[in-house]
């Protein structure tokens, strides 16, 4: 008989705000140890928190944006338990009656849809950083009290696969919410895995172990592998999994169990007498709902129907918001939605690509791709000198139109100018006449291409094929 | 979650308690502590008298709700102020005792 | 505690230039003492514990800032019991605190050095903090007038919190009068604390009419029980019907969850007080205990050593009462019969403008008489632990002293900010005294 993994994911995403959740202290990334601190994040006698309004909006925002049901009625509760990373050692967090409660997140697997479900959304602080030193350890606060929403799933995924595509759809969820940056190397966002291993059909989960704090897709993926595996190994040998926190170490691709002190966790939870409860009305939730942007499942689907695309570019133009809405600027101002995939898909994804560039530092603006697809589209210029203008907008930005007489690159389509190329070329390959008699249908190719080069490139290439075509076949 | 306190005659158990709470008790402390601490909790479950059910329980004095601040950034206390009051310190950071995880 | 004599001279020194220049500030050079629980910036801030040695403030309390501003100045620090935990300044780890009107008893708690300087003549008025009676209690102890305000009332922004529901600051003065002017100083929301109520300040001084014409005061049969004092009942009464005469009509009223109050603030006040103490670590202030092999070795150690004996009974308390298996047994129990001690006052001041009670059952006892028994300590914040449970003001004004010439406090309980009422009363029943 086989094993059925059974996942759940508690997924901590931090929020885009300036300040910290409950003081003025700034979220920044990379200052100086202990240089984002006061009374308050650092847990001072006397220091009090007020709540971040920012961060409760985000968090409805996300709660909205994955199908949550919105409480009317939401409260702090104080977490207890001591750390060196915790400066009031408990940690104000959310219990009974967080901000958001149930929905889910669509991904596709494998060519299957399904909704993976959610518990709940709740609002947390988060911790300092500790660094190990040989005979210490080191503290630092920047990151105490940055607000962080947790994301909790149900135990609803069984492959690492399954997990995967539920984190990647839940950051595009979230980038398009714009409610965090996503930035995994920044740690802005880290999962803690639950996984159990159960007998194909039985009908209750096995023992869970939880794994903390990872912070790649990638390392979740290979815990889950690893962890799989080990559980397997270990009841198949007839042993019993036990309920602890392991931790992944990326190097040794392996989980390890932490230290359990002998008092499991008892975190005493009660509500937080300095905080008040957020009371929310329809009237706000609606007000915020209505500044929602589009799924991106819901848009992948509309950018087929509305521009003609194929799937497959509207799964990658939808990939980040920021490129579907560059795409759907340049497809609306061009009326060329598949002309705007192709130039976006092959040619500045390609060079945003390679130059390790973020579309939101690009130069070329919608404007001015639209304006060169025109151009195209209008017989003004040729593909090959398009792509020219294209790069130099991508290096420099700038019109379409000046680049394009800046660098002579205008297509003649002059039909008397063609013809004295084509003479030309005729008349310099008196041998390409014989191969075309001979039947040789390459020989006009290659006329064509000798009048493209007598042009520089700016002979209307569809003329000249035309014309070499019937020039050759008159003499007959 | 489980119940894992041992119970003793009114079902504190000072030094398991005194451990939660990060304090190291001694045998002299946990045998004068626990005959008072019996004494206040058996006083204190006078409250299991009342029949409290229905009755919403009470977390504020003062029934406030939405108290928030604009998200903004103020300059907080520097790096070196908190140095200031921190027992063991080393280029910016609070020094602990090796974390052992 | 601590003398900041240099600050209090360049404070006072500030104070006479604006004086000279004739700049009006509502308390321009009068000097405050602190109790050593509120933060001053660059003053230590030691709540009367070994845990906090070392810690230098480095901001200003909220109350201290308004003080500040309206021209304070800040002489000194005042002993109190460690944390706030307690009634007679016992359990301060620095020193003794006695009563000034016999040096062999206390001077009452948490708040005894300020109530001891102010009773004593040594201060012209302090600042206290009342958790669970922690100013009135002192007051009545030493003869002088102090004020719990309403919950929210006074901005909490700097106050190390023992019990974070039911702390308030306030004044301890000579007379009623230094208290509303101290009140209105320090009053108001702040947005540094969450829980400080958006409700205009009135000009609390401008209450005090010297009569109680039109008012009923209500008299709590639960507030006269045995266990009372007899001295101390018949001062009260005494004052009741001084009150009378006054003006003021006076009708029975019912508190009758009283008797719960104190099993209800035990559970609630040491709950609170186990997590809010977390802090004190060893970490990023105070003091830490030498040889800790590891965080959890060292906190261990730091605490055990910072902490005196009864900060930690009641820390192992509100641990357990939070403590899973534990909790809704009591700490859920203990907030829903807060409700219905709320409930009681909400009723009892629809039929009533402000309630007389004695303070404490008892004057102020000797030195360590009740030191070691716990329980019966407690049971003398049962007539002022219920305001802090219910969130409204209590003023205690002395009423009379015992056959020993221990001070005896009249408590006047009023409604949610209903200050101007009860300083109004204690007003005029201080001068009525004061007159005959």
């Amino acid at each position: 008989m086989s094993w059925v993994a059974t996942i759940g994911l508690e997924t901590h995403v931090q929020l885009r705000t300036e300040s910290k959740m409950f003081c003025a202290c700034s979220t920044g990334f990379g200052a100086a140890p202990n240089s984002h601190v006061c009374p308050v994040c650092l847990g001072y006698p006397g220091a009090m928190p007020v709540l971040n309004r920012k961060a409760v909006e985000l968090t409805v925002r996300s709660g909205l944006m994955l199908g949550c049901d919105i409480p009317f009625y939401s409260k702090f509760d104080r977490k207890s338990y001591f750390y060196p990373d915790m400066p009031k050692n408990y940690q104000i967090s959310q219990y009974d009656q967080p901000l958001c409660e149930g929905g889910g997140v669509d991904i596709v697997l494998e060519g299957q849809a399904r909704r993976i479900a959610l518990t709940r959304i709740h609002l947390e602080e988060d911790v300092g950083k500790s660094m190990h030193f040989r005979s210490s350890s080191g503290v630092d606060f920047n990151r105490a009290g940055v607000p962080l929403m947790e994301i909790v799933s149900d135990p609803d995924m069984h492959t690492p696969e399954e997990a995967i595509a539920y984190l990647t759809a839940l950051k595009q969820i979230l980038l398009y919410a714009e409610v965090s940056d996503c930035n995994l190397e920044e740690g802005n966002m880290r999962s803690d895995v639950n996984i159990s291993i159960a007998r194909e059909g039985a009908t209750e989960l096995g023992t869970k172990a939880e794994i903390k704090n990872m912070n790649t897709f990638r390392g979740v993926q290979s815990a889950l592998r690893y962890e799989i595996a080990r559980q397997i190994d270990v009841l198949e040998e007839g042993g019993r999994i036990v309920q602890e926190t392991r931790r992944w170490d990326p190097d040794a691709e392996m989980t390890s169990s932490m230290r359990t002190k002998e008092d499991a966790h008892d975190y005493r939870y009660f509500p937080e007498p300095d905080l008040m409860p957020v009371v929310l009305t329809e009237a706000q939730i609606a007000a915020w709902r209505a500044t929602l942007p589009e799924p991106p499942a819901a848009r992948r689907e509309r950018m087929v129907s509305e521009y003609g695309i194929p799937e497959y570019d509207a799964g990658v133009l939808a990939a980040d918001k920021r490129v579907g809405d560059f795409f759907e600027a340049v497809a609306r101002a061009s009326g060329n939605g598949k002309a705007a995939s192709n130039w976006i898909m092959t040619e500045m994804l390609r060079l945003l690509g390679d130059q390790e560039m973020e579309i939101s530092d690009v130069r070329v603006t919608p404007e001015a791709l639209a304006g060169l697809i025109g151009l195209v589209d209008s017989g003004a210029l040729n593909s090959n000198s398009a792509k020219e203008v294209f790069a130099e907008l991508f290096a420099h930005g700038g019109d379409p139109k000046a680049v394009v007489e800046a660098k002579g690159l205008t297509q003649v389509s002059d039909s008397g100018a063609i013809e004295t190329f084509v003479q030309q070329a005729i008349d310099a390959n008196p041998q390409s006449i014989e191969d075309f008699r001979n039947g040789k249908t390459q020989a006009a190719k290659f006329l064509v291409g000798q009048v493209m080069r007598l042009s520089k490139g700016k002979a209307n290439p569809q003329m000249v094929g035309e014309m070499i075509e019937r020039l050759l076949s008159s003499d007959d | 979650m489980a119940d894992e306190v041992k119970s003793g005659p009114e079902g504190i158990d000072t030094a398991y308690v005194a451990n939660l709470a990060r304090m190291v008790v001694s045998d002299e402390e946990v045998a004068r502590f626990q005959p008072q601490l019996e004494q206040v909790v058996k006083y204190v479950a006078k409250l299991q008298e009342l029949d409290v059910s229905g009755i919403e329980p009470t977390s504020h004095a003062q029934p406030l709700t939405n108290v928030l601040r604009e998200d903004g950034v103020r300059e907080g206390l520097t790096n070196d102020q908190v140095m200031a009051n921190a027992p063991a310190s080393s280029e910016g950071q609070f020094l602990v005792p090796k974390i052992v995880e | 505690m601590s003398l900041d004599a240099d600050g209090a001279l360049a404070q006072a020194e500030e104070a006479d230039r604006k004086r000279a220049a004739g700049e009006e500030a509502s308390l321009l050079g009068i000097p405050v003492a602190i109790k050593d629980v509120l933060n001053v910036t660059g003053q230590p801030c030691t709540c009367g514990s070994q845990i906090l040695q070392g810690y230098v403030a480095p901001y200003d309390a909220t109350a201290i800032a308004k003080l500040r501003a309206a021209g304070a100045v800040f002489v000194g620090r005042t002993n109190m019991d460690e944390f706030a935990m307690g009634g007679t300044t016992e359990n301060s780890s620095f020193q003794v605190t006695r009563n000034p009107h016999d040096l062999d008893c206390v001077p009452g708690g948490s708040s005894g050095g300020s109530a001891a300087a102010v009773g004593g003549g040594i201060a012209l008025a302090a600042l206290g903090s009342d958790t669970g009676g922690s100013i009135r209690q002192p007051a009545s102890f030493c003869g002088c007038v102090g004020l719990k305000p309403t919950y929210g009332r006074i901005s909490r922004y700097g106050l190390t919190a023992f019990a974070s529901s039911l702390d308030q600051i306030g004044p301890m003065t000579h007379d009623v009068r230094d208290a509303a002017i101290l009140l209105e100083a320090m009053a108001g929301v702040d947005p540094m604390d969450s829980t400080s109520v958006d409700q205009s300040v009135p000009v609390y001084t401008a209450a005090l009419s010297g009569d109680l014409k039109g008012m009923t005061l209500g008299l709590p049969q639960e507030y006269f029980v045995e266990g009372v004092d007899p001295e101390v009942e018949a001062a009260v009464r005494a004052a009741v019907e001084r009150c009378r005469e006054l003006g003021a009509e006076i009708r029975e009223v019912s508190l009758p969850h009283t008797e719960y109050a104190i099993a209800t603030y035990y559970v609630i006040a040491t709950a609170e007080a186990s997590a809010n103490l977390a802090r004190f670590d060893g970490v990023r202030y105070g003091s830490r205990a030498e040889g800790g092999t590891d965080p959890i070795d060292m906190y261990g150690k730091t605490r055990a050593q910072g902490f005196g004996e009864e900060v930690k009974r009641r820390i192992i308390l509100g641990t357990y009462v939070l403590s899973s298996g534990y909790h809704d047994a009591y700490y859920l129990t203990g907030q829903k019969v807060r409700t219905l001690i709320r409930c009681d006052f909400e009723q009892a001041f629809e039929t009533c403008d402000a309630i007389l009670t004695p303070v404490s059952p008892t004057a102020a006892y000797k030195i360590g008489e009740k030191i070691n028994d716990p329980l019966q300590m407690y049971l003398g914040d049962m007539f002022t632990a219920t305001v802090n449970l219910a969130g409204n003001c209590g003023l205690a004004v002395p009423c009379g002293k015992t056959s020993t010439g221990l001070p005896i406090g009249l408590q006047v309980i009023g409604p949610d900010f209903g200050e101007a009422q009860v300083l109004r009363v204690g007003h005029a029943y201080e001068q009525s005294e004061a007159a005959s």
